[in-house]
């Protein structure tokens, strides 16, 4: 119960955080929608390549600009003595990632929205499917989000965490990419069936990582 | 928690001493027969494939290591548990010795993959589920390294690198299953070698890539461990002196 | 002995306790073997050069660097076993404020104070103590003086009513004011049963507050003397 007081502690200044300092809304979402333009200009929209890879730059333009959002939500953690402050602070170490897993996660479902809304209007795409499209989006988001927040404190406190986050969370989400996208294009094809199994993998993907993280934040918050 | 870190190291007395010894001298000497005898089978006695030609061979190594870099990790994985619950540097770097070594093999694999891939398919990389997952795995290994290697204290060093080396295994089967799926979707997985199709020589000359790749396997976890604890101590060595200066500052000042 | 005096009702055993206490930042001893102790109530001063210690010994005894030999035992907890459990009944003014730069004033003490799972009133009346409570109150950390933000910090610090202090250069940044709000604020607290102890390079002032002074040299405690407060030696 701590846990979770402690979770939508830590979530909700995150959020508060992120709407003053607007730099989710500012930089973050104008960089995925300039990853969708680019997609057009390296696929040609007249020749249908761009309609049939749509499902995977929709996920690529996700993860990307969400490696964003996740490298600042412990950029800001790791200011001008908050992580001693936070160690000091008696809030319990599997409250704060949760936390912080619901702040990436709601930042994730905003840039996600966005970026439907970006594809529909930029790539034409005609969107059918609705209920598999949905639970991707939010098994999809979970996973990448505990997973993100994870590697996130993994990486954080260290000179080259910026190069580093990347290199440890992309392998590990590419089942989610694969996932995520075949769901996709599965609701997109009208032929749904096919992407419940991948719906019910990140869900798996989710949980481990989402047991991994309330259990090894603590030991990984400890030293400096 | 240095503090038990130095404790192991004084408790654990039992570490070695030199990067040898003479069960590893003769683990090293049965190693290098085992490559010899996998020469004379697989090169030499055994038969070319009808279908595969001499390319075939390669399945002699390329199988074994495959096995083994998925061991590697295994061995990464179980290092990692027992230093995060017990905090036993033993096994932290048993772990690490684990991780670079099943590294250099999924290397290896992915290279003999690529070997065996031209002559058969025409092309050295395929998007075949099981080459794919040994990619992801090479780039799972090289976070766990990568964190392993940073320029840090030991103890942030091998916690960050533990929690990795730890979820290598859901992810390995995650990875695994995505990918499956994924190709199978499309075509079904092609590299497969099925038991029926090799016989007499041919499984004997596997038999024997089996054992011989395994103990190299082994020797080479050895020794990157005996290196490794070496290293350590000697890091942990000198601690008496720098006390010793730290308060002579004190005196003069 | 009256049954709300502190003393009775904290016990007697000293607040801190090192022996020989080492603490490693990397493979640098910054602690070589500290002896140190301070009861209860008291304000002790650390004093020494740059280099000498003095943040590290605020840190180790707050629970941030682990002690690897010695004996260390703080609040009655052995930081040797768990020293994270002290750290919830430790107040820490470290040289970072701790502070969020884009969540105003008012933010950043509710957040620390709700974190330390203290009274929302407590923020109000730490904040009132330090004076934010007027403009500053909704003013962002990031756009604050020095000074300024170093008053968010110890009103973060007093609302979560730590057992003991742990001030690092308490009086750095601070104009006059300031720092006579930062004397006053450690005699309360040292009144109210708490303990404090501080570093600090305004050696007149501090001395004058101290009932303690430490002399840290080469990572050990040189030398104890008396301040200049009127103490309360029982």
């Amino acid at each position: 119960m701590v846990m979770l007081t402690d979770a939508w502690l830590i979530a909700r200044k995150d959020l508060k955080l992120e709407i003053r300092s607007r730099v989710a809304i500012n930089q973050v979402i104008p960089f995925a929608l300039l990853v969708l333009v680019l997609f057009a200009f390296a696929l040609d929209p007249d020749r249908g390549l761009l309609e049939k890879a749509t499902p995977g730059l929709y996920w690529i333009a996700v993860l990307f600009s969400g490696l964003l959002a996740m490298q600042r939500a412990f950029s800001l953690e790791a200011a001008d003595g908050v992580t001693d402050a936070l160690r000091l602070s008696g809030l319990s170490p599997s409250g704060i990632y949760l936390g912080k897993t619901l702040s990436v996660a709601a930042q994730l479902l905003v840039l996600e929205v966005l970026l439907g809304v970006g594809v529909a209007v930029l790539y034409g795409t005609s969107i059918t499917g609705w209920l598999l499209l949905m639970a991707t989006i939010v098994v999809a988001t979970a996973a990448i989000s505990t997973a993100g927040t994870l590697f996130g404190v993994v990486a954080a406190g260290l000179r080259v965490r910026e190069t580093l986050l990347p290199l440890l969370l992309l392998p590990v989400l590419a089942p989610v990419l694969i996932g995520a996208t075949r769901a996709f294009e599965a609701a997109l094809s009208g032929t749904p069936s096919e992407g419940w199994p991948w719906v019910g993998l990140m869900s798996v993907f989710a949980v481990v990582y989402a047991v991994a993280g309330i259990f090894g934040f603590g030991p990984l918050m400890e030293e400096s | 928690m240095t503090t038990e870190t130095v404790g192991s190291v004084e408790a654990s007395a039992s570490g070695p001493t030199s990067t040898g010894s003479r069960a590893t001298m003769i683990l090293g000497i049965v190693t290098l027969i085992a490559l010899g005898v996998l020469v004379l089978f697989g090169l030499i006695l055994s038969p070319a494939d009808e279908s595969q030609g001499d390319s075939v061979r390669i399945m002699y190594v390329h199988v074994p290591s495959a096995m083994l870099s998925y061991a590697g990790c295994f061995l990464t994985a179980i290092g990692s548990a027992v230093y995060l619950w017990r905090k036993s540097q033993w096994w932290e770097l048993v772990a690490y010795a684990g991780a670079e070594v099943a590294a250099l093999f999924t290397a290896f694999t992915l290279i003999t993959g690529m070997l065996w891939g031209r002559p058969t398919w025409g092309v050295y990389w395929v998007w075949d589920a099981r080459l794919t997952s040994e990619a992801l795995l090479m780039l799972l290994l090289l976070g766990y390294l990568a964190v392993r290697r940073l320029a840090a204290d030991y103890e942030v060093r091998a916690k960050r690198a533990a929690i990795i080396g730890l979820l290598l295994v859901p992810n390995i089967i995650i990875v695994r299953q995505s990918v499956q799926w994924w190709r199978t979707l499309h075509q079904t997985p092609t590299l497969s070698l099925s038991g029926a199709e090799i016989q007499g020589l041919m499984l004997f000359s596997l038999f024997t890539g089996f054992v011989a790749i395994t103990l190299v396997f082994i020797w080479m976890v050895i020794h990157r461990f005996r290196v490794a604890w070496l290293e350590e101590q000697l890091e942990a060595e000198g601690l008496d002196t720098a006390i010793a200066e730290r308060r002579a500052e004190g005196v003069i000042s | 002995m009256e049954l709300d005096d502190p003393t009775f009702r904290f016990g007697t055993e000293p607040v801190v306790h090192l022996r020989g206490a080492v603490a490693l930042l990397g493979r640098f001893p910054a602690l070589a073997g500290v002896d140190l102790d301070v009861d209860r109530r008291r304000i002790v001063l650390l004093r020494g050069a740059n280099g000498a210690g003095k943040t590290t010994l605020l840190r180790a005894l707050a629970g941030l660097v682990p002690i690897t030999s010695g004996e260390a035992v703080v609040l009655g907890v052995d930081l040797r076993d768990d020293r994270r459990a002290v750290r919830h009944r430790v107040g820490l003014l470290a040289h970072g404020t701790g502070l969020y730069d884009e969540l105003t004033v008012a933010d950043n003490v509710s957040f620390w104070t709700r974190a330390a799972r203290a009274d929302k009133a407590d923020a109000e009346a730490a904040m009132t103590q330090l004076g934010l409570d007027g403009r500053l109150r909704d003013v962002a950390v990031g756009r604050l003086s020095t000074g300024q933000r170093r008053r968010t910090s110890l009103a973060c610090l007093l609302a979560r009513r730590p057992e003991l202090w742990l001030l690092d250069e308490p009086h750095a940044g601070l104009d006059k004011d300031g720092r006579d709000i930062v004397d006053a604020l450690v005699r309360d607290a040292a009144a109210a049963g708490a303990t404090i102890i501080l570093s600090s390079h305004e050696l007149d002032r501090s001395i004058e507050l101290a009932d303690e002074i430490v002399t840290l040299g080469g990572g050990v405690a040189l030398d104890e003397g008396a301040g200049g407060g009127d103490g309360h030696v029982d």
